[in-house]
């Protein structure tokens, strides 16, 4: 038989192998799609950097109309969540234990100075524990003063006219949704888990149950067994990013702006690098506890902290910024955000991908070189 | 067929291989062996744990490089064309290399696949491995839920997918069934006489040494002795003797004291009586067997009486106690463990099937069976380690499923594989057990200082225990056991992973401490260790065989005319019966 028969005979004897395991073992299919998926309601339900239904204590001691025209759009709003408090000390109190997270207080000259023509003051109090909360309500508290006096110049209503105005507009993400954030890049951390997880652990699986030597005394070559490992794995991994992007876009209704084409082939490559990188972990470890482990520590943590996928990396510390640029992950969760949120922006695509592949090849050329034959 | 140089398949030169170990001593595991394997021709490397056997088979199979010599396959260096090699060569690991989930079918064909069978050729090819290791019916089963002799066989018929030319199999009959280990012999001779292959074949198995065409004697990586099994057997002639115990002692009573005696190499208990290896030198002085009138027979030698007298014995024999002249015949005292209907079922699989047996004071009672009879699992009942799903248990008159922690405090525990601390010294995992035990003050140390003696341990006190050879690693498990005095001593596969030396120096000191009153409860997997029990179970596939001693074992399997059956001679017709019946 000729070299090529042989070997696609072997890769097709691997490759049906893999497919068999995967399969019958319920724990790699739990890693490619029930821990997505819980990964994906987590975030997508559960964790949001966004304030809604923020509970808030109103004191009004002043009852004219434009008190009760500002309260009534306080009370329409889907941020906050209000309750009237008699006087400012109970107030005081609900903050205290907990039961508001800020409060409202409208005084006694608000109608009258108004109608002067003068500034009023609505005093707002915040509960300042979770500073990144208190900015977003403080944001909140302007931005519903401000539409409701631009309502009431509108109107004609007397109003201090300010000199300059800001008018801001969101671009990419235009309502503030985090989760529109959260999600492209939790695609990112999903992958990661695919690639150098599973990829690791299958491998140590082969040492610790003994089909390794047996693989090994065969004519299987390196270059089968590093293909046999990484295109099971590989469609496994696309496989779950293709089902979170449907959850994605379907349940959450993130959008996505670039084309599937582009996201499908630059997944790919984040992919490769992500095997990659598993590979070389297995080369050097043949214990599925200690797989594990490393995996974790050295791919999936610097995943979720070092790539940009919970929050900005331009207000790290410098050395943290540095050591990011080894984390493949960041490059990805650049893409993805690009991809989702923005479209096909080849200028800010093309420098990330091509680093991506970079690496990709770098891990793949490594663990080519480390993978054996022999026992030692 | 004999060697000639035309026919030689295998051929090792002067091989030395050292693994370099990580902060630890460097380990020498071969140490300039040469040896030769010829086609249609089994060739067994013989030899005790560490003897550097599966190094050198997993050399020839290109799996680890030489660091000095080497190794020709089919003309082919190891080390330069190992891929080469792989294309003609079946290698079986000693964890046979299945993959569970997949089952008999899927096994065989990723082998074909990787061996580059042409698809047209399967057909027959399956055919005639299936018929020749009976797994035909079974090719739809996981590999998983084979039994070890099915999973043996499995792995052969993988190996030899494509016709291979030369057959390498690493102790292919370890901890498997003595009816499939016969049947694995007829395979391997069918195919070299078949097909002309070349077979290697290592395993620590004596009596398997019989059954090759040539063997070659490896020992702490060198090579000893080489040649036809028979020439071995020749050069012990009038050397070897049985010496019948009277009826007042028990045979291992007898053996005990003959053991480590001036000009005896080597004492066993085979089908009842005494078996003797002497020195060929001195003669055999009469008062060792006084006060019983012993008359020695002379006997034919086998492979494993020159094995004993070859392997240089370096570990003294330990004390045996003096016996009381006449030895007390058992008193019937009591029965300390009771056994009645007990079965243990894990989810839909029944490891044990309604057991029930006693065990009386002092006794050595033993639990024998292949790999998965359900001996650990019923052991771990009797310790209280494992809640049974029916039936009772009563350990020292304590109903274990109520007053577990205070039966347990009399009994002493071995598990297999040992369980010791690893990291930590000699002396330290002695005071760890005694504390556990709750031994403190004087007589911790009493007994530690005890164990020390006893067991030959007290130049190693500050060595790691994970350092320790094999043999010290149970004499130390077995210390940490015996260190708070149990009543029981319960020993779980002792003598697994242990050298023949090392095995028959267990049951001399076993022996020692069932003549000071202590009851022992031991499983193991060779069947020639029941002879040194006094009663026995016999399990396979969770189901109770037979119950009884040695000689009530034995007699199951007597056909008239024939010499005195063996236990595994028993074993094998009560397997063939269950399965009749079965049928």
């Amino acid at each position: 038989m000729s070299p090529s028969k042989l070997f696609f005979m072997r890769m097709r004897g691997m490759l049906r192998k893999e497919m068999l395991q995967i399969r019958r073992d319920p724990s790699s299919i739990a890693l490619a799609v029930v821990l997505p998926m819980a990964l994906l309601f987590l975030f997508g339900y559960g964790v949001s950097l966004d304030a809604e239904n923020v509970p808030v204590a109103v004191v009004m001691d002043d009852n004219g109309p434009p008190a009760r025209d500002l309260m009534a759009r306080f009370l329409g709003s889907r941020y906050f969540h209000f309750r009237q408090a008699a006087c400012v000390s109970e107030a005081q109190q609900w903050l205290a234990e907990g039961q508001v997270d800020g409060i409202v207080h409208l005084q006694d000259n608000l109608t009258a100075r108004l109608a002067q023509g003068r500034p009023a003051q609505v005093q707002a109090i915040i509960n300042g524990v979770d500073a990144n909360r208190a900015r977003l309500i403080q944001g909140y508290f302007q931005g519903l003063l401000q539409t409701w006096q631009s309502q009431r110049m509108m109107q004609g209503d007397a109003v201090a006219r300010p000199m300059v105005g800001l008018a801001p507009r969101i671009w990419f993400n235009e309502a503030a949704v985090s989760r529109n954030f959260l999600v492209p890049g939790l695609i990112t951390l999903i992958m990661t888990l695919i690639g150098i997880l599973l990829t690791a652990l299958v491998i140590a699986r082969e040492w610790e149950r003994g089909t390794m030597e047996a693989l090994l005394a065969t004519p299987l070559r390196r270059f089968d067994l590093l293909l046999a490992k990484v295109l099971p794995y590989f469609i496994l991994g696309m496989a779950g990013m293709g089902l979170s992007l449907v959850v994605a876009v379907t349940l959450f209704g993130v959008p996505l702006r670039g084309s599937i084409v582009a996201l499908f082939g630059l997944s790919a490559v984040f992919m490769l690098a992500s095997q990659g990188f598993g590979l070389l972990i297995s080369a050097a470890i043949r214990v599925q506890f200690v797989a594990a482990q490393i995996s974790i520590m050295a791919g999936f943590l610097p995943a979720f902290f070092l790539s940009g996928l919970l929050f900005d990396l331009e207000s790290t510390p410098l050395p943290i910024q540095m050591a990011s640029h080894i984390v493949p992950a960041r490059y990805f969760v650049a893409i993805s955000h690009t991809l989702f949120m923005a479209g096909d922006l080849w200028p800010v695509l093309l420098p990330n991908t091509i680093i991506l592949a970079g690496m990709a090849t770098f891990f793949m050329v490594m663990a080519y070189r480390k993978i054996s034959k022999r026992l030692e | 067929m004999s060697h000639t140089a035309a026919n030689i398949v295998l051929k090792v030169d002067r091989l030395h291989k050292t693994f370099a170990g990580q902060g630890k001593p460097s380990v020498q595991a071969l140490k300039g062996v040469s040896l030769a394997a010829a086609a249609g021709c089994v060739t067994g490397l013989i030899g005790a744990d560490g003897a550097g056997k599966s190094t050198l088979i997993r050399i020839a199979a290109g799996l680890l490089r030489p660091t000095q010599g080497a190794v020709r396959v089919l003309g082919l260096d190891s080390t330069a064309a190992p891929l080469e090699i792989q294309r003609w060569v079946g290698y079986m690991p000693q964890r046979f290399g299945l993959y569970e989930d997949l089952n008999v079918r899927e096994n065989m064909d990723l082998h074909a696949d990787l061996q580059g069978v042409p698809d047209s050729e399967r057909a027959v090819r399956y055919q005639r491995l299936l018929a020749m290791t009976g797994l035909g019916p079974f090719t739809r089963r996981m590999a998983g839920n084979l039994s070890g002799g099915m999973k043996q066989k499995l792995g052969l018929a993988c190996a030899l997918i494509k016709s291979p030319r030369m057959l390498l199999l690493d102790e292919p009959t370890v901890g498997v069934d003595p009816v499939s280990r016969r049947e694995l012999w007829k395979i391997v001779y069918q195919l070299v006489d078949e097909t002309g292959i070349a077979v290697l074949l290592s395993t620590a198995y004596l009596d398997e040494a019989e059954r090759c065409h040539q063997v070659a004697v490896l020992h702490e990586g060198e090579k000893i002795a080489e040649g036809p099994p028979a020439r071995f057997s020749k050069q012990m002639r009038g050397r070897v003797f049985i010496a019948e115990p009277p009826a007042v002692a028990k045979p291992r009573q007898v053996q005990a004291r003959l053991a480590g005696s001036d000009g005896i190499l080597d004492a066993t208990i085979r089908s009842g009586r005494v078996r003797l290896v002497t020195d060929g030198r001195t003669t055999i002085a009469d008062r060792l067997f006084k006060p019983w009138a012993i008359a020695l027979q002379a006997a034919d030698p086998c492979f494993e009486d020159a094995f004993m007298a070859l392997i240089p014995q370096t570990q003294p024999h330990p004390v045996v106690p003096e016996l009381p002249t006449p030895p007390a015949v058992s008193v019937d005292s009591g029965v300390v463990v009771q056994v009645a209907s007990l079965s243990k079922r894990f989810g839909a699989f029944e490891a044990v099937k309604g057991l029930s047996f006693e065990v009386r004071r002092g006794e050595i009672f033993g639990l024998l069976g292949p790999n998965g009879a359900g001996k650990s699992t019923t052991f771990r009942m009797l310790c209280g380690l494992l809640s049974a799903s029916g039936g009772d248990i009563a350990v020292a008159g304590r109903n274990l499923r109520r007053a577990s922690s205070r039966a347990r405090a009399r009994l002493g525990y071995m598990a297999q594989k040992f369980s010791l601390y690893t990291q930590l010294s000699v002396a330290e995992n002695l005071l760890f057990f005694g504390r556990a035990y709750g031994l403190s003050g004087r007589r911790l140390s009493r007994r530690m200082a005890w164990a020390y003696t006893e067991f030959d341990l007290g130049r190693r006190q500050e060595q790691p225990a994970g350092a320790l050879p094999g043999g010290y690693k149970q004499r130390l498990a077995m210390a940490a056991a015996l260190l708070h005095e149990p009543d029981i001593l319960f020993l779980d596969e002792p003598t697994s992973g242990v050298d023949p030396l090392a095995r028959r120096e267990f049951w001399l000191r076993i022996n020692g401490f069932a003549e000071q009153g202590v009851t022992v409860v031991v499983t193991t997997h060779f069947m020639e260790e029941a002879e040194y029990c006094d009663r026995l179970l016999i399990m396979s596939q969770g189901e109770q065989l037979a119950l009884g001693t040695p000689a009530d074992i034995r007699q199951l399997a007597r056909k008239k005319g024939e010499q005195e059956p063996t236990i595994e001679d028993a074993f094998i017709t009560l397997a063939q019966d269950s399965v009749d019946t079965a049928a």
